[in-house]
This record gives C-alpha cells, sequence and structure tokens, in this order.
C-alpha cells in the first residue's frame, strides 16, 4: 500500500511589479515579449493566479538580471 | 478581454451554429423526405463522415472573418504564441472534454443495451460530442477568467 505523504501548504508570492516599475517603468506587454509569453500569462503571475514554470521564472529573472529568489519568494504554511 | 477568450468564444457560438444549421440541413433534405432513414446506419455513417470535414471548414472560415473583423474594429492582431499557459489551460479542457465524450460514449452503448432503437446511439453520440466540446470552451473561458 502506497505511503501517504503530507506536505507543507506554500504561498508563492513576487514582486514583478516593483521590478518593472525600476526597469523604467517596463510595461506587461514588454515583459511578456522578453519571456515569449502573452501579456496575460504576466497579469496571472502577478496577481499570484497562476504559478510559472522553472524555465519562465528564470527567464523573468535574467530579464531583470536578478537572482530567482529576489523575483519569487516562498513561505511555507506550518 | 484577450483575444484568446475572444477566439474561445467565438468557438463555442460557431460550434453551436454549425451543428444547428447542419442538423437542420440534414432534417429537411433526408429525414422529411424518408423518415425511414432514421434507423439506417449507412445514412448515420455518411451524416457523420461528412459533418467532420464541413465543421473543419467552417470553423475555419469563421476563424478568418473573426480575425478580419477584430483587425478592423480594434486594430489588434490576435496573439499567435500559445505559451505555457495556454497549453495548460488546453490540456485540463482537453480532459474535461474527454471525460464527457467517454460518458456520451457509454450512455450510446448503453442505449443498445436496453434495446433501443439504432438512431438513439447515434444521436446520443453526436449530442455528447457536442456537449463534450461546449463544456470544453466554456471550461476554457472560465480558466482564463480565473487566470489558470
Amino acid at each position: 500500500m502506497a505511503k501517504k505523504i503530507s506536505l507543507p501548504k506554500f504561498n508563492l508570492t513576487n514582486n514583478i511589479r516593483t521590478l518593472r516599475f525600476h526597469a523604467s517603468e517596463m510595461t506587461q506587454q514588454e515583459l511578456a515579449d522578453k519571456t515569449g509569453v502573452t501579456r496575460q500569462t504576466i497579469v496571472a503571475i502577478e496577481n499570484g493566479k497562476y504559478s510559472p514554470t522553472l524555465e519562465l521564472a528564470f527567464r523573468i529573472s535574467h530579464t531583470f538580471h536578478i537572482k530567482l529568489d529576489d523575483v519569487f519568494t516562498v513561505s511555507f504554511n506550518k | 478581454m484577450s483575444s484568446k477568450e475572444k477566439e474561445t468564444i467565438i468557438t463555442l457560438i460557431s460550434s453551436i451554429l454549425i451543428l444547428g444549421f447542419y442538423s437542420l440541413y440534414v432534417y429537411q433534405n433526408y429525414l422529411i423526405e424518408n423518415w425511414e432513414l432514421i434507423n439506417d446506419f449507412k445514412f448515420w455513417g455518411t451524416t457523420f463522415l461528412i459533418m467532420i470535414p464541413v465543421a473543419i471548414v467552417a470553423q475555419i472560415i469563421i476563424h478568418i472573418i473573426f480575425a478580419i473583423i477584430n483587425k478592423i474594429v480594434t486594430n489588434e492582431d490576435l496573439d499567435e504564441i500559445s505559451d505555457e499557459r495556454d497549453k495548460l489551460i488546453e490540456l485540463k479542457a482537453i480532459r474535461i472534454s474527454h471525460w464527457i465524450f467517454t460518458g456520451g460514449f457509454l450512455a450510446a452503448m448503453s442505449t443498445q443495451a436496453m434495446g433501443m432503437e439504432p438512431w438513439a446511439m447515434f444521436v446520443t453520440l453526436i449530442f455528447s460530442g457536442f456537449l463534450s466540446a461546449i463544456v470544453s470552451e466554456s471550461a476554457k473561458i472560465y480558466f482564463y477568467r480565473r487566470g489558470f
């Protein structure tokens, strides 16, 4: 019988909006073009409605020339 | 509203119109003259086989017309790229549509197991195909609205 593992729930937050502001008010469309996704996907990520894949997360951090940890923050719920 | 949402709504509406007009055409041109065809396997086989290319061509034409009208009205092109979120939404919608069609297929087989006439099986198959397409497109709209 398979053993049931209970994983802690976590919240993924990001500060893309702030990073865009500091990058000369980069628009959502500009960020979308640079990362190869649609503007709606950027909107969904910013609003915390969609968790991007690791590849897209790295592309976003690469666009702002910062580490992944500086874009996304994970907090585990106890 | 994003262009993906608009396209999904157009697919939803066109699916209803295509099946509606095709059913009306078949009814008026074949069934009204010879109602006995309703239990003819050749009739249903031909109806299904013709419906598939007709639906595909009609969908393509409707989408081309929509793209032209959208360009004229909003002066914006439709999203050509399909990113990871679009693909994930597509997969979720296909999964839902698969389950609905499987249920419809089982219901269609049940009509024969219960001794009902052949037309009941074919109508159930068409209806389940139609329902799976409608629910799938509606699910896409819901996922796009929700974010994912």
